[in-house]
């Protein structure tokens, strides 16, 4: 018999026992399916933090004040004003950073003609942008220049220009912070929300010295809210944190039992931690599938069992008719193995429905990648032959002549 | 290991050679012993029927005979080849190839269309579907089933499944027809239809028919009567001297 036939013979058996070929299908269906749209689930999880990641700007730190404990009372963030334009400027002059960039900020009502808006205004240095490698989309961003002269110009993010402008271009037109007009010279590229979930494309970027000397008064003229610096290399950050906290302190005049007044946390990290946890998620959702697809496989080895117990008559006959035992192997092998393909593409079919449903339902874009489609499909095939083979096996090994007399 | 022989005539007149084949079952250390050295030549073109009551070891004799089980002594010529040394696969293909068989129940595959049953042994014998399909149909015509060869064997009397089942004995064209018991699930009318029909394929094709059966109404059809009791040949002779 060729394979062919045999091919021809696994399918005429199922189509014989649709039910029962059915049920066992649903199996490998349910675990192919679950391999598939978990992995993809998984993928999409660190898809997405890896996007927020580079978002966020590489070798990123934030340094913010506070965090220090007087007379025991510890000022939250944003309380405190120990850190300085000054202090940020050291750090940049440091060799194992690469840029930094100070930011004061405060939310305002802005508005361009009657619509208005709450956005976050920052005050920023054209280091930022680069920090965050930010670019503009349309028009340009602020340099040296309108920082020395406080211009008041800024740079929207692009929530902020959909909500002000809509379809209008934004550039060269005026937008109001606390009632002093600026004018808009540039809109960011969009960025997407941050690794807390926050939209960073809803800010207003105005020049640093601006900000500080026309709107946000708050507390000594040098303070900053916070920093963001980023080290030299991804290789230097562990140097770039270590170097900035004891050129901090030696400016801080921190005695050596005393604890810092601020805190530099390392973004990469944090989201080397995200990262972490995501592919823990995509393991553990694997897994999940994964013994699914093996509970399937032994739905198969058990049904298959039962087959062959059932058709040892059929077995006698076939050998009588001069069936030799590797026909028998094959015909049964090849039936676990035909009822395993057709679950794993019914598996993936769903799986692939079933992503369709997360993008469109949830805020996740689920997409099936080739890879988890191979796999799953290769696995189910390997399913097929080891969990098929020892019932076939036991279908050749039977004696033609106690299989023809079996009832 | 002997060649298979195309024209076994040349080698010799016989299609069986059974000689002093012994078999016994092995319980542990018990041994049963069932057949006592039986010693048949069997002619082509003969009709022969074994006859012999239950545990007179027929059964074994006709497993033997079918290269279903081997024998523990002894030496079996089919058809020019050495049988009682083969290998599970050799036996198979001398099923396949030289043994055509027909059981009491008829053993036809209950979901497989007719024309599909009786094209089974031409699949296992290499040959493709479609020719398998072709030269089925051509046997189901012979048996006059021709119109029934997409029905399914349980949509058609045990008569006609019997035929069924001899269309699918003769397909690939074998040496040796095997019967067991072959009118045991019919009545007596289609009995001797069943037992006309092996009857013309011996006398008018010339086809080796040998059947065992507890019969006597049945063994009569058989030209020679070879008689079974405990594990012994009793009797081989003609029929016409047999007292039945």
């Amino acid at each position: 018999m060729n394979l062919m036939q045999v091919f021809l013979e696994a399918f005429r058996a199922m189509g014989m026992n649709r039910l029962r070929a059915g049920l066992t299908m649903l199996g490998i269906i349910i675990g192919v399916g679950a391999v598939v749209l978990m992995l993809a689930i998984g993928e999409s999880v660190s898809g997405d933090i890896n996007k927020r990641i580079s978002a966020m700007g590489s070798n990123v730190m934030v340094i913010f004040p506070g965090s220090s404990t007087a007379n025991g009372v510890r000022a939250g963030r944003g309380m405190v004003q120990t850190l300085t334009l000054a202090d940020a400027q050291a750090i940049a002059q440091l060799p194992s950073f690469n840029a930094v960039a100070p930011i004061v900020q405060q939310p305002f009502q802005v508005a361009s003609g009657t619509t208005n808006w709450n956005a976050n205004v920052m005050g920023v240095t054209p280091d930022f942008f680069v920090v965050k490698d930010w670019e503009a989309d349309r028009g340009s961003l602020f340099g040296d220049i309108e920082i020395r002269s406080a211009s008041r110009v800024a740079v929207i993010g692009g929530t902020v220009a959909n909500n002000l402008y809509g379809e209008s271009n934004p550039i060269g037109q005026s937008i109001r912070i606390r009632n002093r007009p600026f004018e808009v010279i540039g809109v960011l590229a969009s960025k997407g929300s941050d690794l807390g979930g926050g939209d960073q494309d809803d800010a207003v970027f105005v020049p640093f010295s601006t900000a500080r000397q026309q709107l946000i008064r708050w507390g000594q003229p040098g303070s900053i809210h916070y920093a963001l610096a980023q080290a030299a290399s991804a290789s230097q950050v562990q140097d770039a944190v270590y170097d900035a906290t004891q050129l901090l302190r030696i400016r801080h005049r921190i005695r050596d039992d005393q604890d810092d007044d601020f805190t530099i946390r390392d973004l990469a990290s944090i989201a080397e931690a995200a990262q972490g946890i995501a592919t823990a998620l995509t393991l553990l959702l694997g897994a999940i599938g994964s013994i699914s697809l093996l509970v399937g496989g032994i739905g198969i080895m058990n049904i298959m069992l039962v087959s062959v117990t059932e058709r040892t008559r059929e077995i006698g006959i076939r050998m009588a008719l001069g069936a030799k035992r590797r026909d028998v192997l094959l015909q049964f092998l090849t039936e676990a193995i035909v009822i395993c393909v057709c679950g794993g593409a019914i598996g993936v079919a769903l799986a692939y429905a079933g992503s369709v449903a997360i993008t469109n339902f949830s805020p996740m874009a689920v997409g099936i990648s080739m890879t988890g489609i191979i796999i799953a499909f290769t696995f189910s095939a390997v399913i097929g032959i080891f969990f098929g083979f020892y019932p076939a096996k036991r279908a050749s090994t039977l004696k033609p002549v106690e299989a023809l007399r079996y009832e | 290991m002997n060649a298979v022989i195309k024209n076994p005539s040349a080698q010799s007149d016989y299609l069986i050679q059974l000689t002093d084949i012994t078999k016994s079952y092995f319980s542990g250390d018990v041994e049963t012993p069932v057949l006592h050295g039986i010693n048949v030549s069997i002619r082509h073109g003969e009709f022969v029927a074994i006859m012999g009551q239950s545990g007179s070891g027929k059964s074994t004799l006709m497993n033997i005979l079918g290269a279903l089980d081997t024998p523990t002594g002894g030496s079996y010529v089919l058809n020019g080849k050495e049988t009682s040394k083969l290998t599970d696969n050799e036996l198979a293909k001398v099923r396949n190839e030289t043994i055509g068989f027909v059981f009491q129940g008829f053993n036809l595959l209950k979901r497989m269309p007719l024309v599909d049953n009786v094209a089974l042994p031409l699949l296992y014998a290499g040959v493709s579907m479609k020719d398998a399909r072709k030269r089925a149909i051509e046997k189901l015509t012979q048996t006059g089933l021709g119109t029934f060869t997409k029905r399914l064997p349980n949509q058609i009397s045990g008569g006609q499944q019997q035929r069924v089942a001899i269309s699918r004995a003769l397909v690939c064209e074998p040496a040796l027809i095997l019967a067991d018991e072959p009118t045991g699930n019919l009545d007596t009318t289609t009995s001797s239809e069943i037992m006309q029909l092996f009857t013309r394929l011996n006398e008018e094709n010339g086809m080796s028919i040998l059947i065992v059966t507890h019969e006597p109404d049945v063994a009569r059809y058989a030209k020679r009567l070879i008689r079974l009791k405990d594990g012994y040949v009793t009797y081989d002779g003609p029929m016409a001297d047999a007292h039945l």
